[in-house]
C-alpha cells in the first residue's frame, strides 16, 4: 500500500521526534493490546469478586493470587486496570472518530463557503468552547443518561461534544487561508466543480494538521473520561471497569495506608496519556517543517590546505594592489 | 577565533578594536569588511549543502559592491554570513574582518551588539519584519533604545524623524501603524530603521524585488544618496543586473557558492571576463533586447557540485583543464579578477589542457 | 475604437468595472463613516484581438491582477460588459461559465502557490481534462497529459508525471502550469505576471517557450506586467494601467518611442539599464500611488504629474501632500516652527476643490497664508500652483480655491487612445481661461 504522502516524513524521521514518537507509539500500543486482548490477559472479570464459589478477599494487598491487590468491592485490580483499557481506548477511539466526523467536515464547509454559514456555525462552536469543557461533558453524560444510559456510548458523546469546536476551528481558520491560496482559484479557472475544489484542493491540504491534534486530543479525552468517571457521571460501574471511578474509590483507602487499589488505576491514566502526548508532540514535529529543520545538526567543515588561506591574521592588502591580493588570497 | 573585542594581539600593525560602541578605524587602507576564504555549508542530515564555498571580497567606506548570480548560488547564504544571521543547521567557517574585527566565531550576543550600530540589514519581505500593533514612532523608540540608550527622548525623536525625511516618510505619518502605509513606503521605513542607527556597512538583500520600478527607483536613489552622505558601505544582493550597473561601484558575480568575478561594475559589464557574467548579461531582458539569450541548464545541486570549474557544464568555451583543475584566480586589469582558465594562466594549463571539452548535451530534465 | 463587440474581436471589454467593498475598521464604523469600495478596476475597455500579445502594465496596487481575475470570472464584475466571441460572460452562473472556461485560461505570478503541493504534476495536469470531461478514458487521458508535459519541455514526461510541486525548481513548476493551462486548449491565455517571480536566466527561458506555444496552439495572450522591459519585447500592443483606469493603450513600437501620457514616459524612464554607458539620472514621479478607495479629482494621476497643469484636479489632499513633502525637507527647527502656524491637516482629507487650511492654536489666518505664500515663493513653478485660482485669509485660516478639475477623456491620439488633458483641446481651452480669469473658471463639462 502506498503511504500517503503527507505521513512520509513520519517513516523519515530522525532524533528527537523519531524517539518521541517511538516511545509513545510503544506506550500506545502496549495499552491497545491491553484493550483488545483484555478477555485472555485480565486473570478475571472486571466485576468479577469470586471465582470457583470462593469470594475474593477485601482490600487484599498485591500477592500471587492477586498480583495488583482487591479493592473494597472484592475485585482484582489488575484485572480492572486491563478492562479500563479496553474501556478508555473504546471511549477514546470513538470519541475521535465523532468529533472528527462532524468537527471537520463542518469546519471545511464554514471555512470554504463563508457568509451567514460561517458566522451561524462560529457562533455556535465559540459558545461550545467556551462552555467549561468538564461542565459540558457532565451536562451531555446527564442528558443522554437517561435515555441511552451511562455506558461507553454516552460517554464517547459526552466527550464528542467537547472536542468538535476544537477540530472545527482549527480546520476552518486553515481553509480560510488555504482558500485564499492561488492553487485553489486556479483550479476554479480551470472549471472545477466546487465539490471537487473543496475535496481535492482544500482538504487535501488541511487534512495534515489534524493528525497531531487528534492524538493531543486522544490524550486529553482520556483525562476527562478519567474526571468524569471520578465525578461520578462517567460510565456506571455495573457497564465496564473506568478508572477514574476506580480512583474515587480508592480516595478512602489511601488513608488507611492502602496505595495499590489507587496508584494503579492512576499510573495507567498516566502512562497512557504521556503516550498520546508523545505520540502527539512526534507527528506535531515531524509535520512541522520549521521543527524538523532545526533538529538538523550543522556540518563540520574541514579544516583548508594551508596553500588556500592567508596566513592568519596576514596584514591585508591594500586596496587596488589587485594583483597582490589575487595572489595572496587564492589558490597558488 | 579571535578574542572579543579585539584580533590577534600577537599581530603587528594590527589595530586592536575595541567594544561594539565604539569602533576604531581600520589600519591605513583596510576596507571596512574584508571576507577571506568564507565557507558556510548547511547540515541537511546527509552531505552538507556548500552554499558559499570559499568567497573572498572587500568592501570599502562609501563604496557599494553589487552581488548577482542565479536563484540558489549562496547570495544570501552569503549576506548572512557576514552577519552570522544564519539558521542552527549552519556553519561558518574563514574569516570576515569588519574594521579589522574577525566576526566569524563570535557569539551570537556580541554579534547582536554588533548588528544594528555597526552593520545593517535589510530583508526582503518588508510587513513580517514590523510589528502590526506598534506604531512607527514605537519602532524607532525601541530600536534606539536598545542599541543607544543614553539617548534621551527628545533626541530619538529627532533622529527618528530626520531619517525617515530623508526616506521621504513626513513626519505628520509618524505615530501611524505599518498596514497605514503602502509597501513601497513600508519597505522604505525598513531602511529608515536600518539606518536610523547610523551603521557604517549595510547588506541589502533584494530589497527591490517585490516592488515596482518606480518605487524601486526611488530606493535605489536613496541608497545612492547614503552612501555620499555618510560613506555607508553597501552590500547590494540582486539578481536584477540593470540595478548593479546603475548603483554600483563595484560587482561581484556569484556561481554555485563561489565569486567567478569582480570587479568595477562599469568594466564588468563592458568587458565581462568570465563566461558566465557574460551568459547572464546576455540573458538579461533590457529596453533594447531583440532577442532572448538564456543559459542552458540549471545551477548545480551544492551538496555535491561538478569538480574543478563548476559551471564547466554550462560553459559554452569550456576546455579540457576546466573539468580536471579548479581555476586559478587571476587579476585583469582595473581592478578586475575572475576565475577563468580562458584567463590563464598559461602555464598552469596542462598540455591538450586547451582542447574545447566535449560537450555532454545538458538533458531537458536539468533545465530550469 | 467602437467596434462591434459581437463579431471581430475575440474578447471586448467595455467600461469594465470591479470595486470590492473593504468593511472599515470598527472604529470607522462607530465614527459613521462609510465603508468605502477600492475601485480596482473603474471603467476599462478594450479588444483583445485574434493572435496578438496585449501587455498590460502598470505599477503595483494599479488593478492589472483584479482585471485578469474578471475576465475569468473569478471575482464578480461591479459593472460593464466582457464579450468572449460575441458572447457576454460577465455575470454568468459557475454552471453556465464553466463550459467557457475550456476557451479563456489564467496563469498565475506564483508558481509555486499555484500548484496544489499534496498533487503530483501529472495529477494537476489530468485534473481539468476530468473537470470538463474531455478524455475518453484513463490512457486517453495520460496520453494527453504527456503531450502537454512534452509540448512545455518536461521531457520526458514519465519523469515528471510523478513529481510534486516541491521537487521542481521555478522555472520547471511555472512549465506545468503553463502545461496545465494548455491542456484544455484554450484560446485566449491571461498571463498575470508569469516571470515575474523567476531568474533573469529563466525568464528567458519561459517567455521563449510561451513564444512558441502561442505559434503551435494559435493562442491570444493578455500578458500582465509591470516590467516594461520584457513587455516591449513580447507585445504587440501595450495598456498601461494607472489605478484602476487605462490611461494609454497602443501598438508597442509607439509606446515605447512616443509615449503620449505623461505617466507612461515616467514608467519608461524608471527602467534600469544593464548598460554602464546608459546610466542617465532618472527623474521619477513624486510620492506614491494614491489610495483606490478614494482616488483622486479629476485626472488621476495628477499629484504625481510633472506636467499637470490648471484643470487636472487640484484639490485639497494636493496640499496636505505638498505641505507634508515640503516638512520631510525642512530641518528639525524650522519644521517645529512653521508646524505651529497652521493647525490640524485632517480636514483636507475630504477631497475638494475649495479648502480651508487651518491657522494653528493662537496664531492668525494671516499666519497660515504666509506658510502658502512662502511655499509659493520658494518652487512657483510646482505643478500645484498652476491648479490655485484663488488664495485668500478667511477668518480662521487661509482658503484655497482651486480651478475646477475636468475629467480626462478617452482620445484617439496618432492611432493610440488616451486619457490626458495635454492631447484634448478643450481642456487646454479651459485651462488657458482659467488661468487668465481671477475669478472662478466657469468650464463646461465636455461630456
Ligand atoms: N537553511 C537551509 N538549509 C539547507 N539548505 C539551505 C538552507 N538555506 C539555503 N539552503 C540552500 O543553499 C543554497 C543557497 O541558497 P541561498 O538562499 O543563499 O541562494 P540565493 O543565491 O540567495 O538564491 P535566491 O536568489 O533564490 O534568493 C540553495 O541551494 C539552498 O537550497
Ligand atoms: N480581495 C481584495 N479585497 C479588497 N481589495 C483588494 C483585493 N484584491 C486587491 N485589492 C485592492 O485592489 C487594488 C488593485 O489590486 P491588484 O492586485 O489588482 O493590483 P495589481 O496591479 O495586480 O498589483 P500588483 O502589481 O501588486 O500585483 C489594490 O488597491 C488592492 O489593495
Ligand atoms: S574555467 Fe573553463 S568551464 Fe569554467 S568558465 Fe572558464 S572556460 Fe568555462
Ligand atoms: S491630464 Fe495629463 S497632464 Fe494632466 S495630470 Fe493627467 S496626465 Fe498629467
Ligand atoms: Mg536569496
Ligand atoms: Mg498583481
Amino acid at each position: 500500500m502506498r503511504v500517503p504522502r503527507f505521513l512520509q516524513p513520519v517513516f523519515e524521521v530522525r532524533g528527537m521526534a523519531r524517539w518521541l514518537l517511538l516511545s509513545g507509539l510503544a506506550v500506545v500500543v502496549f495499552f491497545v493490546v491491553l484493550a483488545i486482548f483484555a478477555p485472555l490477559i485480565a486473570p478475571y472479570g472486571f466485576d468479577q469478586v469470586s471465582a470457583d464459589g470462593v469470594r475474593f478477599p477485601k482490600q487484599a494487598s498485591p500477592s500471587g493470587e492477586h498480583l495488583l491487590g482487591t479493592t473494597v468491592q472484592s475485585t482484582d485490580v489488575l484485572s480492572r486496570v486491563i478492562w479500563g483499557s479496553r474501556t478508555a481506548i473504546e471511549v477514546v477511539v470513538l470519541a475521535v472518530v465523532f468529533s472528527l466526523a462532524i468537527g471537520v467536515p463542518l469546519g471545511l464547509i464554514s471555512g470554504y463557503v463563508g457568509g451567514r454559514v460561517d458566522r451561524a456555525l462560529v457562533l455556535v462552536m465559540d459558545a461550545l468552547f467556551a462552555f467549561p469543557y468538564l461542565l459540558l461533558a457532565i451536562v451531555i453524560a446527564f442528558l443522554l443518561s437517561s435515555s441511552v444510559g451511562q455506558g461507553v456510548f454516552t460517554a464517547a458523546v459526552a466527550i464528542t461534544v467537547v472536542y468538535i469546536p476544537q477540530y472545527f476551528r482549527v480546520v476552518r481558520n486553515h481553509v480560510i487561508s488555504v482558500r485564499e491560496e492561488p492553487y485553489v482559484e486556479a483550479a476554479r479557472a480551470l472549471g472545477a466543480p466546487r465539490r471537487t475544489v473543496i475535496r481535492r484542493y482544500v482538504f487535501h491540504n488541511v487534512i495534515q494538521s489534524v493528525p497531531a491534534i487528534a492524538t493531543l486530543n486522544a490524550a486529553d479525552a482520556i483525562l476527562t473520561l478519567a474526571a468524569l468517571g471520578f465525578l461520578g457521571y462517567g460510565i456506571q460501574p455495573t457497564e465496564a471497569a473506568e478508572w477514574g471511578y476506580d480512583l474515587q474509590r480508592a480516595i478512602d483507602d489511601a488513608g488507611a495506608g492502602i496505595w495499590w487499589t489507587g496508584l494503579f488505576p492512576g499510573l495507567a491514566i498516566v502512562l497512557l496519556v504521556t503516550g498520546f502526548t508523545l505520540v502527539g508532540e512526534g507527528i506535531n514535529d515531524v509535520l512541522n517543517p520549521l521543527i524538523r529543520q532545526r533538529a538538523v545538526e550543522p556540518p563540520v567543515i574541514p579544516a583548508q590546505p594551508d596553500s588556500e588561506l592567508p596566513p592568519p591574521g596576514a596584514e591585508p592588502p591594500p586596496r587596488g594592489a589587485t594583483e597582490a591580493r589575487a595572489t595572496e588570497v587564492h589558490r597558488e | 577565533m579571535s578574542e572579543p573585542g579585539g584580533s590577534p594581539p600577537s599581530e603587528p600593525g594590527e589595530p586592536v578594536t575595541s567594544g561594539p560602541g565604539e569602533p576604531a578605524e581600520g589600519g591605513p587602507g583596510e576596507p571596512l569588511l574584508a571576507v577571506r576564504g568564507l565557507r558556510v555549508w548547511y547540515g541537511t542530515g546527509g552531505d552538507p549543502v556548500r552554499a558559499v564555498d570559499g568567497v573572498s571580497f572587500e568592501i570599502g567606506a562609501g563604496e557599494t559592491v553589487g552581488l548577482v548570480g542565479e536563484s540558489g548560488c549562496g547570495k544570501s547564504t552569503l549576506g548572512r554570513g557576514v552577519l552570522g544571521l544564519l539558521p542552527d543547521n549552519a556553519t561558518a567557517a574563514g574569516e570576515v574582518r569588519y574594521r579589522g574585527r574577525d566576526l566569524v566565531g563570535l557569539s551570537r550576543r556580541e554579534l547582536r551588539d554588533l548588528r544594528g550600530p555597526e552593520i545593517g540589514l535589510i530583508f526582503q519581505e518588508p510587513m513580517t519584519r514590523l510589528d502590526p500593533l506598534h506604531t512607527i514612532a514605537d519602532h524607532f523608540r525601541e530600536t534606539l533604545r536598545i542599541h543607544e540608550p543614553e539617548l534621551g527622548d527628545e533626541e530619538t525623536r529627532k533622529r527618528s524623524l530626520e531619517t525617515l525625511a530623508r526616506m521621504g516618510i513626513p513626519p505628520t505619518r509618524f505615530r501611524q501603524y505599518p498596514h497605514e502605509f503602502s509597501g513601497g513606503m513600508r519597505q522604505r521605513i525598513m531602511i529608515a530603521l536600518a539606518l536610523v542607527l547610523r551603521p557604517s556597512l549595510l547588506i541589502a538583500d533584494e530589497p527591490t524585488t517585490a516592488l515596482d520600478v518606480i518605487v524601486e527607483a526611488q530606493i535605489l536613489q536613496i541608497l545612492a544618496d547614503l552612501r555620499e552622505n555618510f560613506d555607508t558601505g553597501l552590500l547590494l544582493i540582486t539578481h536584477n543586473l540593470g540595478i548593479v550597473a546603475e548603483a554600483c561601484d563595484r560587482v561581484a558575480v556569484m556561481y554555485a557558492g563561489q565569486i567567478v568575478e569582480e570587479g568595477e561594475a562599469r568594466r564588468v559589464f563592458s568587458e565581462p571576463a568570465h563566461p558566465y557574467t557574460r551568459a547572464l548579461l546576455r540573458s538579461t531582458i533590457s529596453l533594447r533586447t531583440t532577442g532572448l539569450h538564456y543559459i542552458a541548464g540549471a545551477p548545480p545541486n551544492l551538496i555535491d557540485p561538478p569538480p574543478a570549474c563548476r559551471f564547466h557544464p554550462r560553459c559554452p568555451d569550456a576546455m579540457a583543464v576546466c573539468r580536471e583543475r579548479d581555476p586559478i584566480e587571476v587579476s585583469l586589469a582595473a581592478d578586475q579578477r575572475v576565475s577563468c582558465w580562458l584567463h590563464g594562466p598559461e602555464d598552469e594549463i596542462p598540455p591538450q589542457g586547451a582542447e574545447p571539452l566535449e560537450r555532454t548535451e545538458i538533458a531537458i530534465a536539468e533545465e530550469a | 475604437m467602437v467596434a462591434d463587440p459581437t463579431t471581430d474581436p475575440l474578447l471586448a471589454v467595455r467600461d469594465l468595472r470591479t470595486h470590492y467593498s473593504v468593511r472599515g475598521s470598527f472604529i470607522d464604523r462607530l465614527r459613521g463613516r462609510e465603508a468605502g469600495a477600492v475601485a480596482a478596476v473603474d471603467g476599462v475597455s478594450f479588444d483583445l484581438r485574434r493572435g496578438e500579445v496585449l501587455g498590460v502594465v502598470g505599477e503595483s496596487g494599479s488593478g492589472k491582477t483584479t482585471l485578469g481575475r474578471t475576465l475569468l470570472g473569478l471575482v464578480p464584475a461591479t459593472g460593464g460588459s466582457v464579450h468572449l466571441r460575441g458572447r457576454e460572460i460577465t455575470g454568468l452562473p459557475e454552471r453556465e461559465l464553466r463550459p467557457l472556461r475550456r476557451r479563456l485560461q489564467i496563469v498565475f505570478q506564483d508558481p509555486h502557490a499555484s500548484l496544489n503541493p499534496a498533487m503530483t504534476i501529472g495529477a494537476a495536469i489530468a485534473d481539468p481534462l476530468r473537470f470538463h470531461g474531455i478524455a475518453a478514458d484513463a490512457g486517453d487521458r495520460k496520453r494527453r497529459v504527456a503531450a502537454a508535459l512534452e509540448r512545455v519541455g518536461l521531457a520526458p514526461a514519465s519523469q515528471f508525471a510523478d513529481k510534486y510541486p516541491t521537487d521542481l525548481s521555478g522555472g520547471q513548476k511555472q512549465r506545468a502550469v503553463l502545461a496545465r493551462a494548455i491542456v484544455l486548449g484554450p484560446e485566449v491565455l491571461v498571463a498575470d505576471e508569469p516571470v515575474s517571480m523567476l531568474d533573469m536566466s529563466v525568464r528567458a527561458k519561459i517567455l521563449e517557450l510561451m513564444i512558441a506555444l502561442k505559434e503551435e496552439l494559435d493562442l491570444t495572450y493578455l500578458y500582465i506586467t509591470h516590467d516594461l522591459a520584457t513587455a516591449k519585447f513580447f507585445c504587440d500592443r501595450i495598456a498601461i494601467m494607472y489605478l484602476g483606469r487605462i490611461v494609454e493603450i497602443g501598438p508597442a513600437s509607439q509606446i515605447y518611442d512616443d509615449p503620449k501620457h505623461p505617466y507612461t514616459a515616467s514608467l519608461l524612464r524608471a527602467i534600469p539599464e544593464p548598460d554602464p554607458t546608459r546610466s542617465v539620472p532618472r527623474d521619477l514621479p513624486r510620492g506614491e500611488v494614491p489610495d483606490a478607495v478614494s482616488p483622486p479629482l479629476g485626472c488621476r494621476f495628477h499629484p504625481r504629474c510633472p506636467r499637470a497643469f490648471e484643470v487636472c484636479g487640484w484639490e485639497s489632499r494636493d496640499l496636505r501632500t505638498l505641505l507634508e513633502t515640503r516638512w520631510t525637507r525642512m530641518a528639525e527647527e524650522e519644521y517645529e516652527r512653521e508646524r505651529e502656524l497652521v493647525g490640524e491637516l485632517d480636514s483636507l482629507d475630504e477631497p475638494a476643490v475649495e479648502a480651508s487650511l487651518p491657522a494653528g492654536p493662537g496664531h492668525t489666518d494671516e499666519e497660515a497664508l504666509g506658510v502658502l505664500e512662502a511655499m509659493r515663493a520658494e518652487a512657483p513653478d510646482d505643478p500645484f500652483w498652476k491648479g490655485v485660482a484663488e488664495l485668500q485669509p478667511d477668518g480662521s485660516g487661509a482658503r484655497v480655491r482651486f480651478h475646477e478639475p475636468l475629467v480626462p477623456r478617452d482620445l484617439e491620439v496618432d492611432g493610440a487612445r488616451v486619457e490626458c488633458h495635454l492631447h484634448d483641446p478643450e481642456a487646454l481651452a479651459a485651462a488657458r481661461a482659467a488661468a487668465a480669469s481671477d475669478g472662478p473658471a466657469v468650464v463646461a463639462e465636455p461630456t
